[in-house]
């Protein structure tokens, strides 16, 4: 079993309504020095050895991800060396 | 502004529209009575299921299909029945994504381009005027050239975004179905769709999407106006010429 994560953002030139609406709350809320906010997606896949780097830019390009409006990473996180984040420590209980 | 002439109602045809139901469809019932109000037989088609019933035409209706998971429309278009759809519209038979439909069509590789959430970050709720920009197409050739019309339109995420060569193609091959017209704050783009867009369609003009809802305007009682009507006409014009052509 592997770990995989993939981040999702919106491309540069395509509108972001809600990354704007984030800034504008920053700047309300006494963060003026932040100058832009994208919005995106992480998913957090949990995948056996049948599944290639190939089949994760499939799942990636095809339903994860639109590339209409949308580029994405995708990175094997390895094996057991990621205790330290919640939601990766049980992923069989968010089932 | 003018609306286009009220078409007549057309000689029986024995069309048969699909009308496809996803968990999360809302306007499965309102576009099933526009087929039947319009003289067709609507066949449901369920989203789980890959047979097609042998439909002329398929609509896949608006509505929040899985809850707009992922991204809307992303899901629905993964479904069986979309993989017999996107089949069935590759060899020509006509489809209407009408909102949650269109953002379905998108998704699932027939149309091009994507919705996005509204520049506003409002849901936008509101009878929108549209002018009918190709009046060639299967799903419009009713409406008479520059035919301005009112029907209901309310969506969260209806901005049309594709690249500019994907627009200019759009807009040079005729493909910009309906465009939003009239004055803001009340009319005009409401949305932030590029160009204006609310509605484009498939270079053989039988696919078809827009954000407004032309299935909740079919009578002035119910609706604002019957604009909506000249959708179902004109794919019952075509699937009666194919009929009398024999094919």
């Amino acid at each position: 079993m592997a770990r995989v994560a993939v981040d999702v953002v919106i491309k540069p030139e395509i509108l972001d309504p809600q990354g704007k609406a984030i800034l504008a709350a920053l700047a309300r809320t006494g963060h003026p020095g932040v100058s832009s906010v994208r919005q995106g997606k992480h998913f957090d896949l949990e995948v056996d050895d049948s599944v290639s780097d190939d089949d994760l830019e499939q799942i990636a390009g095809t339903l994860l991800a639109n590339p209409v409006i949308e580029t994405w990473t995708v990175s094997r996180l390895g094996g057991n060396n990621h205790h330290s984040e919640p939601a990766l420590a049980a992923p069989e209980a968010a089932l | 502004m003018t609306t286009s002439a009220t078409p007549a109602v057309p000689e029986a045809t024995n069309a048969r529209i699909g009308v496809i139901t996803f968990p999360g469809t809302l306007d499965d019932v309102d576009a099933a009575r526009a087929v039947r109000y319009s003289g067709a037989e609507a066949v449901p088609l369920w989203h789980a299921d890959a047979d097609l019933k042998r439909v002329d035409a398929v609509v896949v209706p608006g509505g929040f299909s899985y809850g707009d998971y992922l991204r809307a429309g992303a899901i629905a278009a993964q479904a069986p029945v979309m993989r017999s759809v996107i089949e069935a519209a590759r060899g020509g038979m006509p489809v209407l994504g009408i909102c949650n439909g269109f953002q379905i069509l998108c998704e699932a590789g027939l149309l091009p381009g994507v919705l996005i959430r509204n520049a506003s970050l409002r849901f936008i709720c509101r009878d929108q005027w549209l002018r009918v920009e190709n009046t060639s197409s299967v799903w419009t050739a009713r409406f008479e050239p520059g035919a301005e019309i009112l029907i209901p339109m309310k969506n969260a995420e209806g901005c049309f975004v594709a690249g500019e060569d994907v627009l200019d193609e759009l807009e040079g091959e005729g493909r910009v179905l309906f465009r939003y017209v009239g004055d803001a704050p009340t009319q005009g783009n409401p949305n932030g769709a590029l160009r204006d867009i609310a509605g484009i369609c498939s270079a053989d003009g039988r696919i078809a999407g827009l954000m407004p809802h032309p299935e909740h305007a079919i009578d002035p009682l119910t609706g604002p106006t019957d604009d909506g009507l000249g959708l179902f006409f004109s794919v019952q014009d075509f699937i009666g010429s194919l009929q009398t052509a024999g094919v």
